[in-house]
């Protein structure tokens, strides 16, 4: 069992919404889509349901070619953003609905409501209908329906976008369990690199309706093919800036910022150097640090983190450290980051270095 | 907490209350005072107790209008509410069209009520009218103004001209509000467009229309310009509505003291109609 997109382009209009796709998504993966509002997450995976039909190229299922087959004879379940079930029907026969146009026997229908409702935690509210639940409810509800048809492929797209935060975090953590011990693709699309790392399984980066990088998610977190790339798994966004490189030594651009390059095995010359927003810290962190200031642009203090946003050398830094580091817009700051940490990325953007 | 007491917030209440006062109080109150009373010449007034009231609620002329009444009403929600509905369900959901059809929906709804009248009864005489001609011409024996049903026919057919909008518009809002999602949903599902209709798109209108049937059911019940305009409440009094009958009992005849109890209980079945249903569809909100 597969899921493969062959040659898949998208167009409206003039506009290119997918460009030339080839994918391959093997059996019982968790494959993320990961990519900002626009970057085609959405499109791609109607083209992948069937619910859309791609402009060229093929859609592939079980080595079966499926594009242009109506989504009903598919067996695809899918979950939105949006809290999605019919409205005046109870928890019950919204779980129930999938099966409803199946021959399946109704106390047959009631014992795998009752399996997934369990598994939901949605037992207790079987009898309500959607509006007398909470939004989490909500989309248990939602979930509920996709996971009882024993479909080969779950799309999610963007399923925690709409709960708020404590939610979010209890059910992101119960999502890769669900879907253990079954045959099926699931295809889960976010605009959060959190939500990636967290669930594992394969990412596929996206920008501007290409696919940039394909791969398992750790892979991808700490090897980004290119700059694109890690940026698109980096949030909030990774700090890129020219460096050279002669003898042993780094050097940032028109800065004095100067690091020892005796482990990396690179020609001398310029490169670009990607750092991680946590790599740079109000303290020291790691075997090689190395200092940077810079004047100091936004200082915020989120729970138990704190994002400085700083100016050096006419470049904007954002830098994340752990615990509370007040700061005073306007003052001159000095951090740290994490040598060991870096990226390094040649002139055409190109992963050159990882860690 | 310590509250900060400040009287003189009454002040700004005081004009509303004064405006209240004279449109809506003052002269409903007028109108209690002469339902329980005689009237004579020189503002004599005697007491007469409920002798009005009595007088209108077994009086046939009363039943009368209000059977015709209920069933005017009646057959407009029956006729405008669906239409209304299917109407807007093969509008278009995007591009120019939109914008063409809701104007096109509007159009009615922006004539005046007098000129919707006088606009019909020239559309639909016999002689010289464009519609009473054609049907004349097709062989139909059509005239509004002498045969009861040609007059309840024409009546109804220019009410479903005007009003219907109001329900496009309503429930084309309604519908535009729910997200695409859903539909999506349904087709994963193998949902029937019936079932997506039943299911989707009529729970998902249900507050539009509750508000759509409230708005219809009021204003046909007080119906009153087009068809005093239209057929004048003839022929005999077969289109006379409750509204054209109690203008008659007031100013024809001026007998205001049932003219008035007339008007209070015409008064009491809006507002007793409106309390149930409304009272009928926030009871199923509730339980949904």
């Amino acid at each position: 069992m597969s899921l493969e997109l062959k040659n898949v382009k998208k167009k409206v209009g003039q506009d290119t919404h997918i460009h030339r796709t080839d994918l391959t998504f093997e059996k019982n993966t968790i494959n993320i889509l990961l990519g900002s509002t626009l970057a085609g997450k959405t499109t791609l995976m109607q083209i992948m349901a069937g619910l859309d039909k791609p402009t060229s190229g093929e859609v592939w299922f079980n080595n079966k070619n499926v594009t242009g087959i109506a989504v009903q004879k598919r067996n695809v379940s899918m979950v939105y953003q949006e809290f999605i079930n019919y409205p005046n029907f109870t928890v019950f026969d919204n779980i129930a609905s999938p099966l409803k146009i199946t021959k399946i026997k109704s106390d047959e229908i009631k014992k795998k409501v009752g399996q997934v409702a369990e598994l939901l935690k949605l037992s207790g509210m079987l009898d309500k209908k959607p509006n007398e639940l909470s939004g989490g409810q909500q989309q248990r509800t939602a979930l509920a329906r996709a996971l009882i048809k024993d479909s080969g492929l779950i799309l999610l797209d963007e399923p925690l976008a709409n709960l708020d935060f404590k939610l979010r975090e209890e059910l992101r953590e119960e999502l890769p369990k669900l879907f253990e011990n079954r045959e099926c693709i699931v295809v889960y699309a976010t605009t959060e690199p959190s939500d990636a790392l967290l669930i594992g399984g394969n990412t596929a980066t996206l920008m501007e309706g290409k696919v940039v990088e394909y791969g398992k998610t750790i892979d991808v977190y700490n090897k980004p093919k290119n700059l694109i790339s890690a940026g698109v798994f980096s949030d909030p966004p990774i700090n890129i800036s020219d460096v050279k490189k002669s003898g042993d030594t780094f050097s940032l651009l028109k800065d004095s910022v100067k690091w020892n390059a005796k482990n990396v095995n690179l020609k001398d010359g310029k490169y670009k150097v990607g750092i991680r927003p946590h790599n740079i810290t109000t303290y020291k962190e790691g075997n090689n640090s190395v200092e940077i200031k810079g004047k100091v642009l936004i200082s915020e203090l989120s729970g138990s983190e704190s994002l400085i946003h700083f100016k050096n050398a006419n470049l904007n830094w954002v830098s994340l450290s752990n615990g509370i580091h007040q700061m005073n817009v306007g003052q001159e700051a000095k951090l740290y980051m994490n040598v060991d940490e870096f990226m390094y990325f040649d002139q055409n953007n190109n992963l050159v270095k990882h860690v | 907490m310590n509250k900060t007491i400040n009287q003189k917030a009454w002040f700004f209440v005081i004009p509303v209350f004064i405006l209240v006062a004279f449109n809506a109080v003052v002269p409903l109150m007028t109108v209690v005072n002469y339902s329980f009373q005689e009237t004579f010449a020189n503002n004599v007034f005697t007491w007469e107790g409920t002798r009005w009231f009595k007088q209108i609620l077994r009086s046939e002329r009363f039943h009368a209008a209000l059977g015709r009444q209920f069933l005017f009403t009646g057959v407009i929600l029956a006729i405008q509410i669906p239409l209304g509905i299917a109407i807007a369900l093969t509008m278009p959901k995007k591009g120019i069209g939109v914008s063409f059809c809701l104007i096109l929906m509007s159009m009615p709804l922006l004539i005046p009520w007098n000129v919707v009248g006088a606009m019909w009864n020239i559309f639909a005489l016999p002689e010289i009218g464009f519609l009473g001609h054609l049907l004349n011409d097709m062989g139909f024996n059509y005239n509004f103004t002498q045969q009861i049903g040609d007059a309840w026919f024409t009546t109804i057919l220019m009410d479903v001209w005007h009003w219907t909008s109001l329900v496009v518009l309503l429930s084309y809002a309604g519908l535009r509000s729910i997200q695409p999602a859903y539909y999506q949903a349904a087709e994963i599902d193998g949902a029937s467009r019936w079932a997506v209709f039943r299911y989707i798109e009529l729970p998902k209108m249900k507050k539009v229309l509750t508000i759509a049937i409230l708005l219809r059911f009021m204003d046909s019940f007080m119906i009153y310009t087009e068809p005093f305009v239209l057929t004048g409440g003839g022929p005999g009094n077969a289109t006379a509505f409750l509204s054209i009958d109690l203008v008659k009992m007031a100013l024809g005849q001026f007998d205001l003291g049932p003219a008035a109890a007339m008007s209070l209980i015409y008064f009491f079945i809006v507002l007793l109609v409106c309390w149930v249903f409304y009272n009928l569809m926030m009871r199923n909100e509730s339980q949904t």
